[in-house]
């Protein structure tokens, strides 16, 4: 308080104070010891309202011109894949007859396939499905990874050696043979369990179909070591600060320290993680699905709607390059606006 | 590094080991063994056939017959794609189409990656830099079907500059070698602008500036060595990328290789070959990531060897 008030005679430029001026500067008076008054301190403190982490993170995202670029695209991507069939008649299976091989005209602006479908609404619903695949891997990956990693971290020693071993051997799977195989061999497995099965989970994860149960569970088992490492090294440097010290001193237990204390100053790591974890599913889906493992039939995807037009992608090369641009568009622009996240969240990565 | 050598091989036998076992048991859970899907045989001859490929035994006994038998080079036979075909023969006859068009693309991944990267890094900020990043970005999220097919409309359809079908001469391979190198190209280059970052802001850079060394010197001696070691540690993933790449790149341009096999072997479920193919493509992928990782350690000193695996 009584230094507030020394610093009161001399010039403050842009806030700071100069050492030199304070020991230089001389001649004290008196009333410098005086404490300092409200109105005295109030001028001092603050200026401008302070911001919280995530008005600052918003702040810089929207300085971010690419990013606010990507994440209208992304925007305006998930309202053509979630509302845009509202406005179309045809449902991705109902086959016109007739109607077949129609190529773009003003009823229908992507055409028809050869039986007779709508290839605008099928887009939507693939776009949707290669949305849905993304986001609901990366929230497994979320889950799984941050818990893994967080523990791991805390625990330490003997168990986190282990625990990161195990992490190790996952990471040196090659993942790309593990998904095909899963997919493969899970099929017919999944597909007698759904049609035996009556509860009402069961019957909604049917929905989905074998091939994307098993690309959930390849993720479930493989994606989530990059994630743990990642959580793992921050909680490994959180977990020496002062309030988690405080925290166990007060007898707070290993659950909730990770959950209340770890696991929230992790939270930019992790969202920009599971962002950037988006993008890379759908990679995978499209991957899979244009070989021919992927989403079973009627249900489509991306990957497979251009999968079935390269039997004709001399004649009907529209087909394929209408899927194949609103992918690579989407995965471009959810790599880009994960990146401008990445800035905004954590600027010390920034290059 | 004996230690560490020792260590990092344990690891990757005991990883060969455990994906040689989720195959099999995967393999196992398909319901009805692998001769149901023809026209179901009769009882006898289902047993005879059983007992022929050792299928009537427990389990854990046919897991061990099949990596007694791995080891020994002999991954069983093929069930549909080549009836009785050795699945080992298979394999010897197609990876090396799949080898040379991987090695091809590899090399050019990282000839052209890392000056890309490099170009980029030394000219921070100005109009070539935001360049060569978009065209970065770009490569690493197209997907590489649609760089093939592209490829494909355009040159071999559009333009009728370049063959789209088979292997005959080295204009074949311009397409599908461009195509599997063009989002590892662009993943390096991304590796090698950001660790190029890193190096020409540290002092010893400054020091050779200030010696006045001149500026090519310092990239190619200085710099460039030291920005070469993240790029070095991705060529394990990359090995895989490209094999896996494969699978996508061989299917549309028609390539006879062991990727495009694969996943016809896949659709058709021949599973003693989709089994073998993929033990056979994951042991080459954790040896390669062995050898690259003990490269890596070797070329650079200030890793703590003593220190396997994570960071």
């Amino acid at each position: 308080m009584r230094i507030q008030k020394a610093f009161g005679t001399i010039p403050i430029v842009s806030g700071q104070v100069d050492i030199d001026d304070v020991l230089s500067g001389g001649e004290m008076q008196k009333d410098d010891f005086e404490p300092a008054s409200t109105s005295e301190k109030e001028n001092f403190l603050e200026e401008r309202p302070s911001l919280s982490y995530w008005q600052d993170a918003w702040r810089r995202l929207k300085r971010n011109r690419v990013a606010m670029v990507s994440l209208f695209i992304i925007i305006i991507i998930c309202l053509f894949a979630f509302v845009g069939p509202f406005f179309r008649e045809a449902d991705y299976t109902t086959q016109m007859r007739g109607k077949e091989n129609l190529p773009p005209s003003w009823e229908y602006p992507f055409g028809t396939d050869n039986i007779g479908r709508d290839l605008l609404v099928r887009t939507m619903f693939g776009t949707r499905v290669s949305l849905i695949v993304g986001i609901s891997a990366s929230l497994i990956v979320l889950v799984i990874g941050s818990l893994y990693g967080a523990i791991s971290g805390y625990l330490g020693g003997r168990v986190d050696m282990v625990m990161m071993r195990i992490v190790d051997l996952i990471y040196a799977i090659p993942d790309v043979l593990v998904v095909l195989l899963l997919t493969t061999v899970l099929k017919a497995p999944l597909q007698d369990w759904f049609n035996n099965s009556s509860s009402g989970l069961v019957k909604s994860l049917a929905v989905l179909g074998p091939s994307l149960i098993s690309i959930f569970i390849a993720f479930g088992l493989l994606y989530w070591v990059s994630m743990a490492r990642i959580i793992r090294g921050q909680v490994l440097m959180l977990k020496q600060q002062e309030y988690i010290t405080a925290s166990k001193a007060l007898g707070a237990s290993g659950a909730r320290i990770i959950r209340r204390h770890l696991l929230p100053n992790c939270i930019g790591q992790i969202i920009v993680t599971t962002c950037l974890q988006i993008p890379s599913a759908i990679f995978l889906e499209s991957f899979l699905s244009f070989l021919g493992v992927g989403v079973s039939a009627p249900l489509t995807s991306l990957g497979s709607m251009a999968s079935d037009a390269l039997g004709g992608m001399y004649t009907y090369t529209y087909r394929l390059l209408i899927p194949a641009t609103i992918l690579s568009v989407m995965i471009l622009s959810l790599n880009l606006f994960g990146d401008g996240l990445r800035d905004a969240l954590d600027p010390r990565l920034k290059k | 590094m004996l230690k560490f050598i020792a260590k990092r091989i344990a690891q990757a036998i005991l990883v060969i080991f455990f994906i040689t076992c989720i195959t099999f048991l995967l393999m196992n859970l398909v319901p009805g063994g692998p001769f149901l899907s023809e026209k179901s045989p009769s009882p006898e001859v289902l047993a005879a056939m059983e007992t022929k490929y050792g299928l009537d035994k427990p389990l854990p006994v046919q897991l061990k017959n099949y990596i007694v038998n791995f080891i020994k080079g002999d991954l069983g036979v093929s069930y549909k794609m080549q009836k009785n075909r050795p699945v080992m023969t298979i394999i010897k006859d197609m990876f090396p189409v799949s080898a040379k068009i991987g090695s091809i693309a590899l090399l050019l991944a990282v000839l052209f990656g890392v000056p890309m990267g490099c170009i980029a890094a030394y000219n921070r900020g100005k109009f070539i830099d935001s360049f060569l990043r978009v065209v970065m970005t770009l490569g690493v999220s197209i997907p590489g079907f649609v760089v093939a097919t592209s490829l494909l409309i355009l040159f071999g359809s559009v333009l009728k500059l370049l063959p789209t079908i088979g292997l005959t001469s080295w204009k074949n391979y311009i397409m599908p070698c461009f195509t599997l190198a063009f989002n590892p190209m662009c993943y390096i280059g991304r590796l090698a602008r950001s660790s190029m970052l890193d190096v020409i802001n540290q002092d010893y850079i400054r020091t050779a500036r200030a010696k006045g060394v001149k500026t090519t010197s310092i990239i190619f001696k200085h710099a460039l060595r030291n920005a070469f070691i993240p790029v070095l540690t991705y060529l394990g993933p990359l090995t895989a990328g490209i094999l896996t790449g494969g699978f996508v790149v061989e299917s549309v341009f028609n390539i006879p290789g062991l990727g495009r096999y694969f996943v016809q072997s896949i659709l058709n479920r021949d599973y003693p070959l989709i089994m073998g193919t993929t033990i056979f493509l994951a042991t080459f992928i954790v040896v390669m990531t062995l050898i690259v990782d003990i490269l890596y350690k070797a070329v650079d000193p200030r890793i703590d060897l003593t220190k396997g695996g994570s960071n």
